[in-house]
């Protein structure tokens, strides 16, 4: 047979072979030891030894040709087995995935959470104090004696005459004071009560108080941090105006509204210079060194931040309403 | 304070709109917290006079009557009220007139009578809800005048919500002073003159308690009719300021309380035996109130007496016996300074809040009382008659509040507000406010009026310059500090940061009320007495609560019944465990909890459903522990709780302390709790977990490990975790990882048995472990479990 048409027939053969096994066989009856051009070369002793190099280039040519065959041939068929296993492999990537449930902080947490790390930034330390008081710190030292009418204003549950649940976070101020000497900066959020539940009111709520003293500590300042901070927590330019208000631990004292786009003044917290008999109280010389303190309700902001319109909301805990804020 | 804007303007009368006004208030720190129209809209309505009144014919309770409204021609009007009668001056709705709720008079027939308009009582014309009659016009009404005009009912009210410390606005005067400060004006004091006894008739006044009472005016005023009625104009000002006519002597005292801000009161003079004593109540005594109550007082309360018994409860309520009736004819009239600090909180000790109380507890001008008694006598005797004693004024001078001395420094105030304000600018806002200044090199030497009594130190004069100013003149600026470092212990960590760890497997952070109900909580703890609010919201809110897993049941429960399959809730806050040795008899201790309730996850696809198990949650405690590193020195006991399941409860320790709980919840409490199926809990404290172990790095090994997996079967009632921990402390050699990977009861394991299979991972720091080496380790192991546990291994 001539060599040309060995070299058809094994391209047909290659061509033929539709699996990897029935292609090996293809080379095993070609190029193997006893294969069809393997077989070509032992012809070669037949012939001259001039006449022997050009054959056997032909022959080896040949068999080159055919192991390209084979070999381009293999790589198709890999393809197709390598197409076929991944088309039965194919998922429908529009379910859902395995992933575990993820929860959220509650939306009071998150103001705080906020409050927190914009004084915080300003080197501003959180402290936390007791909830059951006594009337030294929740009202004595914050310079609202006893009978005094802010008092009465307070709604405050008692426990007895001394003891009773804290209806401001004031009372950490007195606290840290008693323990620190200025420089101050301090906020302090926490649960508040008073003896008042409707549609505005529960009888347990949160407030961040902060305070800050130092020996230069003005109104412009204080002024300065609270837009400052109102802006940034709404995150909207809004305006602020400061009125003036009446605390019996803060002189001057405002309270503070907010005005944002097309709405009515609301009034969002209340502020002043601290009085100088709580600092003499707790034994800060009230001449060397100012301050001022600042508390907000934090229900209140996180009412308006996020569009909250039940206070009552916040302590029923439906996962309704708190998943929104995840 | 509430006051009608037409009276404010006849002492100042400020270029301002009803609103401007307001703001300027408001932005003064009077804080106007309502607007309210005087009257409801109506218009049509006239002064008229029925000329002629007669039965209807075919009516009983019906009169007919011709009323002139200053027309030619006379009205012919069907009325049903029982006092209308000729000669009475009338408010008449005619024909065409529009009555508040858009009720529009028609020309009608009633029973047969043509009726051309309405005669008008003040509820029709929504001014009161007084349905007794038609209104009675004075004689001197202009006929045929529009009524909303004769009365001056284009008017508001304004509510100032006042602070404690502006006791001086508590009185339309101190408002139009301040009106008069804000806009520059001059404010038209009315004219209060002396009025002339007719008779000499005095009571002896003896001030018992100077310090509590140091001025107290009487005056006898003999011959009064007490049921003489009330001027038109100052009812409708007691009413625009929300007070109730009652009859002429209360309205006069009251009218002289909104007016200057002076309370006045009222003795009948009969029940008055001999001569008045300001005297300090004896303890026990009993007074019975003017509303009935009869009250023991103590030997703090300020009371008016007579020579044998309290009359009345000084500043803050009259009594029962002394007060005036319609019966009365000689009354005696009170005007005194009584000292704030002997009046504050008296009132509410029993349950009262009366205007009187109010002011006086604020604080009231100590000058004042001698006008306010010969304005109220003037009055008085114009409405009702009588004839006027003398004054007769008790004075214990040296106990009355001067006129306060305070210096302002300019440097003060540069420091406190930090601005410069010119100083001719202070001096002029200080004497606007009718202070008396005297500037020194310094500043300000003020002397304060007496009706100023709010301000005794120089912060109280900053703020009225500040005020005066304008706090929106006061720019902004960012405080100056100075750089200091926060410390931050690595060690330390925040409950947000124990939260968020729960947060990311799954919890949802509840916050609920410190107050439990008192009946779950004893349930679920009965061995802690939980402090008690005595007077709380509610019973069910009343318990301060020892643990936090009653709100979280809460929690749980309000969501099951609104069908929320799958629940997980954390909450971090104090517990409050009564503690004589705690400041203020409390531990108030931080905590951190979870629980858990419903499905162990919501469902899906690919996965089996499953109710949440006890494994669940404490795989959620372990990765909290685990996440602070403690994990290692912390241990499950198996133990009871009150609370829990017996058989699915731990406590958890943390070396050898306690530091919380986690199980089931009791079964024999979910339906007593409102709990729909099981539901786990756990509480920690939350110092345990807020604490974490610094690093301490160790190499670690090049060299291969080795697992080798062991299968030991022993008796059930032994614990895993003693198996665990008894192989984790014979410290056997190269031991690295210890793993229980299976748990297995059935064929094959004895009744009564389980097996538990472990893996061990050995590796050396230096080199590659030997074979015998290993082997003798896992022997180790083995022998002990035998001998320790009488474990048998499993082939």
């Amino acid at each position: 047979m001539e060599l040309n048409d060995i070299v058809a027939a094994a391209e047909a053969a290659v061509a033929a072979a539709e699996s990897p096994q029935a292609l090996d066989q293809v080379r095993v009856d070609y190029l193997g030891k006893k294969g069809r051009l393997t077989e070509q070369l032992k012809s070669l002793g037949a012939l001259s030894a001039e006449e022997r190099p050009a054959a056997g280039q032909t022959i080896n040519q040949a068999k080159q040709q055919v192991q390209g065959l084979i070999n381009a041939r293999n790589d198709e068929l890999k393809q197709a087995e390598l197409n076929a296993k991944l088309a039965a492999e194919r998922i429908d990537v529009s379910l859902p995935g395995r992933r575990s449930q993820v929860g959220g902080f509650h939306p009071v947490t998150k103001t705080i959470q906020r409050i927190e790390a914009f004084f915080g930034d300003l080197g501003f330390r959180v402290v936390e104090g007791p909830e059951v008081e006594d009337a030294f710190h929740n009202f004595d030292a914050l310079n609202i004696p006893a009978n005094h009418p802010a008092r009465a204003d307070h709604d405050t549950f008692y426990f007895d005459a001394n003891t009773m649940l804290r209806t401001q976070t004031s009372g950490v101020q007195i606290r840290t004071m008693e323990k620190e000497q200025p420089p101050l900066r301090i906020i302090s959020p926490g649960r508040v009560y008073r003896n008042d539940y409707d549609q505005t009111h529960t009888p347990m709520f949160h407030q961040v108080e902060g305070l800050m003293i130092d020996t230069d500590v003005s109104f412009t300042q204080l002024k300065g941090i609270l837009e400052d901070f109102l802006v940034n927590f709404f995150e909207e330019s809004l305006e602020v105006r400061f009125r003036p208000s009446y605390f019996p631990f803060t002189e001057p004292s405002a309270e503070v509204d907010v005005r944002r786009k097309d709405g009515q003044w609301l009034e969002v917290l209340g502020c002043g210079m601290v009085h100088p008999s709580v600092l003499q109280a707790v034994g800060i010389d009230s001449e060397k060194y100012t301050g001022f303190a600042f508390g907000m309700g934090v229900e209140r902001l996180t009412m308006l931040r996020y569009g909250v319109n039940d206070l009552r909301a916040f302590f029923e805990n439906d996962v309704r309403f708190l998943k929104q804020f995840n | 304070m509430k006051f009608s804007e037409q009276w404010l303007r006849t002492w100042v009368n400020p270029t301002l709109s009803s609103l401007e006004l307001s703001e300027q208030l408001s932005m003064a720190g009077l804080e106007v917290d309502g607007i309210e129209p005087v009257a409801e809209h109506f218009s049509g309505v006239v002064v008229g006079e029925v000329v002629k009144c007669w039965q209807h014919p075919d009516a009983d309770k019906l009169q007919v009557t011709e009323v002139n409204i200053g027309t030619d021609e006379l009205q012919t009007i069907v009325c049903g009220a029982p006092n209308c009668r000729a000669g009475l001056k009338v408010a008449v709705a005619t024909v065409g007139a529009v009555l508040p709720g858009d009720f529009k008079i028609k020309k009608a027939k009633l029973r047969g009578q043509p009726s051309n308009g309405m005669l008008c009582s003040a509820s029709e014309l929504g001014l009161s809800d007084d349905h007794d009659g038609i209104l009675e016009l004075p004689k001197d009404a202009p006929l045929g005048q529009d009524y909303r005009e004769y009365l001056g009912l284009d008017d508001v009210t304004l509510d100032v919500d006042l602070t404690p410390n502006r006791a001086d606005c508590l009185g339309v005067r101190g408002i139009a002073r301040e009106v008069g400060v804000l806009n520059r004006l001059p404010v038209t004091e009315p004219i209060i003159e002396a009025v002339k006894p007719s008779i000499n008739d005095e009571r002896a006044i003896i001030l018992d308690a100077p310090a509590a009472c140091p001025r107290y005016l009487g005056r006898v005023v003999r011959g009064i009719n007490v049921k003489a009625p009330s001027p038109l104009w100052l009812q409708e000002r007691l009413r625009r300021s929300g007070v109730r006519s009652i009859d002429a002597v209360v309205d006069v005292t009251n009218y002289i309380l909104l007016e200057l801000g002076h309370p006045m009161h009222a003795f009948d003079l009969a029940k008055i035996d001999g001569s008045i004593h300001v005297r300090m109540a004896l303890q026990g005594e009993t007074l019975t109130l003017l509303d009935g109550q009869e009250v023991t007082l103590q030997d703090d309360v300020l009371v008016i007496a007579d020579e044998s018994k309290a009359l009345a409860m000084a500043g803050v309520f009259g009594g029962e016996d002394s007060g005036v009736s319609d019966t009365s004819q000689d009354i005696f009239l009170e005007s005194a300074f009584f000292s704030p600090n002997a009046i504050a909180g008296r009132a509410r000790r029993f349950g009262l809040h009366t205007d009187a109380s109010h002011r006086y507890e604020r604080g009231v001008d100590p000058e004042l009382q001698r006008d306010a008694m010969e304005r109220a006598t003037a009055l008085l005797i114009e409405i009702c008659g009588g004839e006027p004693g003398p004054i007769v004024e008790a004075v214990a001078s040296e106990q009355l509040p001067k006129p306060a001395q305070v210096t302002l420094r300019a440097e003060r105030l540069q420091k406190v507000l930090g601005i410069t304000i010119a100083a001719e600018e202070v001096t002029e806002i200080l004497e606007r406010l009718g202070f008396k200044v005297v500037t020194t090199d310094a500043g300000w030497d003020v002397t304060v009026p007496t009706f100023r009594f709010d301000i005794s130190i120089e912060e109280d004069l900053i703020e009225e310059v500040a005020r005066i100013y304008g706090y929106h003149r006061i720019q902004a600026s960012a405080p100056a500090a100075q750089l200091r470092m926060i410390p931050r212990q690595e060690r330390r960590s925040s409950a947000d940061n124990v939260k968020r760890l729960l947060i990311d497997r799954g919890y949802q952070e509840a916050i609920t009320y410190s107050f439990v109900d008192p009946k779950h909580q004893a349930m679920l703890f009965d061995d802690i007495a939980a402090l008690t609010l005595p007077y709380p919201i509610s019973l069910d809110m009343s318990s301060m609560r020892v643990s936090l897993w009653p709100g979280l049941i809460g929690a749980v429960t309000h969501n099951q019944k609104r069908q929320q399959p799958v629940l997980a809730f954390c909450e971090t806050g104090l517990r409050f465990v009564p503690d004589p040795q705690a400041e203020n008899g409390v531990h108030q201790q931080a905590m951190v909890a979870g629980i858990r309730a419903g499905k162990a996850a919501a469902e899906h696809w690919s996965e089996g459903e499953r109710a949440v198990d006890f494994y669940d949650i404490k795989g959620d405690v372990e990765a909290l522990l685990a996440n602070r590193g403690i994990e290692g020195t912390c241990r499950f006991v198996e133990d009871h709780h009150p609370a829990l399941h017996p058989g699915q409860s731990a406590a958890i320790f943390a070396a050898e302390k306690r530091i919380g709980w986690v199980g089931a919840i009791h079964p024999q409490f979910e339906k007593k709790l409102g709990l729909n199926g099981r539901t786990y809990v756990f509480e920690l404290e939350l110092a345990a977990v807020t604490e974490r172990r610094l690093p301490q790095a160790v190499g670690v090994s090049k060299f291969p490990s080795i697992r080798r997996d062991i299968a030991v079967v022993l008796k059930q009632s032994i614990a895993a975790g003693e198996v665990i921990a008894a192989i984790e402390n014979i410290g056997v050699n190269h031991l690295v990882g210890l793993n229980l990977f299976d748990v297995y009861q059935g064929p094959g394991v004895a009744e009564g048995h389980r097996s538990l299979a472990l893996s061990l991972t050995l590796q050396h720091p230096e080199r590659t472990l030997e074979e015998q080496e290993i082997n003798a380790t896992i022997k180790i192991v083995v022998e002990m479990l035998t001998a320790e546990f009488g474990a048998t291994l499993r082939e």
